[in-house]
Order: structure tokens, then sequence, then C-alpha cells
């Protein structure tokens, strides 16, 4: 816990990395400065994009003591604000994924070798990223714990698969390989609470270390304190809940 | 979630990014998150030039009800053009 005599500092800034199909891409990394080996976080951004709620939720992460690294999963669509590439990614269809389980196993390469990283990687997503975040933990091994937040689209009907997306993250989950925090909102549609329900089950089915918390009063985006989505209350408890989640299993 | 509804048309026009005119090949018509408007999803529609880069964009972001509105506005305008004789019909 931060006390004010405490020195604190930041280093963050924009560095690049080998991806998928070994091609270069950025990131934005944040690092705690100070003594000591730092366990670390790999950010799954959202479809809206590698946008400035990333950059600064890798900023958070980095505060609370984490190496916090945010690849940008559109990279390869070209350079321009964060919402126009995003906008070019939404009318492709989005990335494949497995061009994102790529990036996120190289962003976990990178961060993983650093002398200052005490070995131990985390992957945190929300929203698409949330499910790409599920996607890298059941098929890149070496990922220590999975935040999922709100990531739909885990659960998909047949006529939904297509040649970027071939398989549902849900049939992977024999594989996952880390523990699982999942929280989720009540009034979400996508995941909406059925889905969850054939999520925990499935974990269930294989046995796996998982916690889920499902909020009444939340729908989708609930951490986004820029959109009306946004709730406080809930936001706050689940806050704690990923960084008390991150502590058990990455300190 | 992202719904990842998405159509692409071509389209013939012109479209005013950052004060300037640019030449219009494509629209991207959407339902999903919106960037802007406040509402968890949004009917958007991009008006692009892929040519151009994706800086080249004539954004909207408007509400289902919103959206239908103008379609209906759209077509009933389209309509009285044709009744007046200065658009023949299609």
């Amino acid at each position: 816990m931060y006390t004010t005599d405490q020195y604190e500092g930041v280093h963050a800034e924009t560095v690049t990395l080998t991806g998928a199909n070994g091609d270069t891409i950025n990131a934005y990394m944040a690092q705690p400065l100070g003594e000591g080996k730092f366990p670390a976080i790999v950010l799954a951004h959202h479809m809206p994009g590698w946008d400035a709620w990333y950059r600064e939720t890798s900023f958070k992460f980095a505060l609370h003591g984490y190496i916090a690294i945010s690849p940008n999963l559109f990279f390869r669509a070209g350079h321009g604000t964060p919402e126009d590439i995003a906008a070019k990614v939404r009318a492709e269809g989005g990335v494949s994924d497995d061009q994102v389980v790529g990036d996120l196993a190289g962003a976990m390469k990178v961060v993983r070798a650093l002398n200052n990283c005490n070995g131990k990687v985390g992957v945190f997503g929300t929203c698409s990223g949330g499910r790409h975040a599920y996607l890298a933990a059941c098929r890149a091994p070496g990922f220590d714990a999975l935040v999922d937040c709100w990531g739909g689209n885990v659960v998909m009907k047949p006529e939904q698969l297509s040649p970027k997306t071939p398989v549902a993250p849900l049939d992977y989950t024999k594989d996952l390989s880390c523990p699982i925090l999942g929280l989720f909102g009540n009034d979400d549609s996508s995941p909406s609470p059925e889905q969850v329900n054939i999520h925990e089950a499935e974990l269930k089915k294989y046995q796996k270390n998982y916690e889920f918390h499902r909020y009444a009063g939340a729908g989708h985006g609930f951490f986004y304190y820029h959109r009306p989505m946004y709730r406080q209350e809930q936001a706050v408890d689940g806050w704690q809940k990923v960084f008390a989640f991150l502590e058990k299993y990455l300190a | 979630m992202c719904t990842m509804i998405v159509e692409n048309i071509k389209v013939e026009g012109s479209g005013k990014v950052n004060n300037e005119w640019i030449s219009l090949d494509q629209a991207n018509v959407s339902y999903d998150h919106p960037f802007n408007a406040p509402f968890e999803h949004a009917l958007n529609i991009d008006f692009v030039n892929a040519t151009l880069g994706p800086s080249s964009r004539v954004a909207v972001e408007l509400s289902a009800s919103a959206a239908r509105d103008l379609v209906r506005t759209i077509l009933e305008v389209l309509d009285q053009a044709e009744a007046g004789g200065h658009l023949s019909k299609e």
C-alpha cells in the first residue's frame, strides 16, 4: 500500500516488440521505478482501439507495482488516431484470433525477459480484449494469471465463426493454463448471464481454478469512466478484486 | 461486447474532413460500440476513401431510432425528387 513517505516513479513509453508471424509492432509499456523485482501484466485492448483508456490503465498497473505492456493489436491497420484505426479494423471485421494470440505471446516474452521482472506474467483484457486474453491464456503457454473483464463471444454459435475467429474460445477451455478472474455485469447482453453460466460450467468441467464475480446494476464496460456505462460502486469493487487476484498469483 | 455487425457498401460522393472535401468510395455501416455518442451501441456510418488512409473518414454515430428516422427521411426525399421529375426512376 502506498504511503506518502515512499519514493514512487513510473517510466512509461512506446516500445516495439516482435508479434505474430515475426512482425514488429508497437506497444505501450509502463514500469515501476525503484528497487525490486516486479510482476508483469499484458493488456489486450478492446475493439474501440489502442486508446487512451488502455494507456491510462497500463499506467495504473505500474502504479500498483506491475510492469504493464499493452501491444497495439491494430498495428497492421496503419496509423492515425486510435479511433480512425479502430474504425478501419471494425470495417474489416476485426483482427484474426491467431494474430492476436501471437502478439500477446510476444508481449509476454518481452516483459518476462526484463531484469526487473519477477518472472510472473498475467494477461488482462476488457470487452473483445477479455476474449483475446482468454484465448491467449489457453493457447500461448506461459501466462500465470488471467483477468477476463466481460469478454463477449467466448461462447459462440457455429454461425458466428469465421476465418478470423474459427474456434470459439470456450472450446479451448481444457487448455487454460492459469487461474482466471472473471468480472461480468448482469445487464450485459454479450456476455449475457446465460453465456457466463455456460462459461463457468466449462471451467468446472475441466476443474480449472476460476473466480467469477457478477455485478447487479452493471452492464457492459462498467470500468469505462469516460462512457455512460460506467458504474462507480461496481468498478471500485472490481478493481479491488483484480489487484487482490493478481497479488495472489503473481507476487 | 462488440457486436461485430458491419456491412461495407460502395458509394459515390463527397465528404468533408477537417474543412476539406474528399471523394468517397465506401460506406461502412455497423451497429457496435460508438466512440463518442452516449450509447452502449450505436448505428455507426463511416464514409471513407480507402486510398487516402484511415484518417479520411466522415463519421456519424446515431441512436437506433435516429438511424431508422434517417433512412425513412432519405427515402422520402428521394421519392419527392423522383415525383418532381428531378430524378429518373431506378
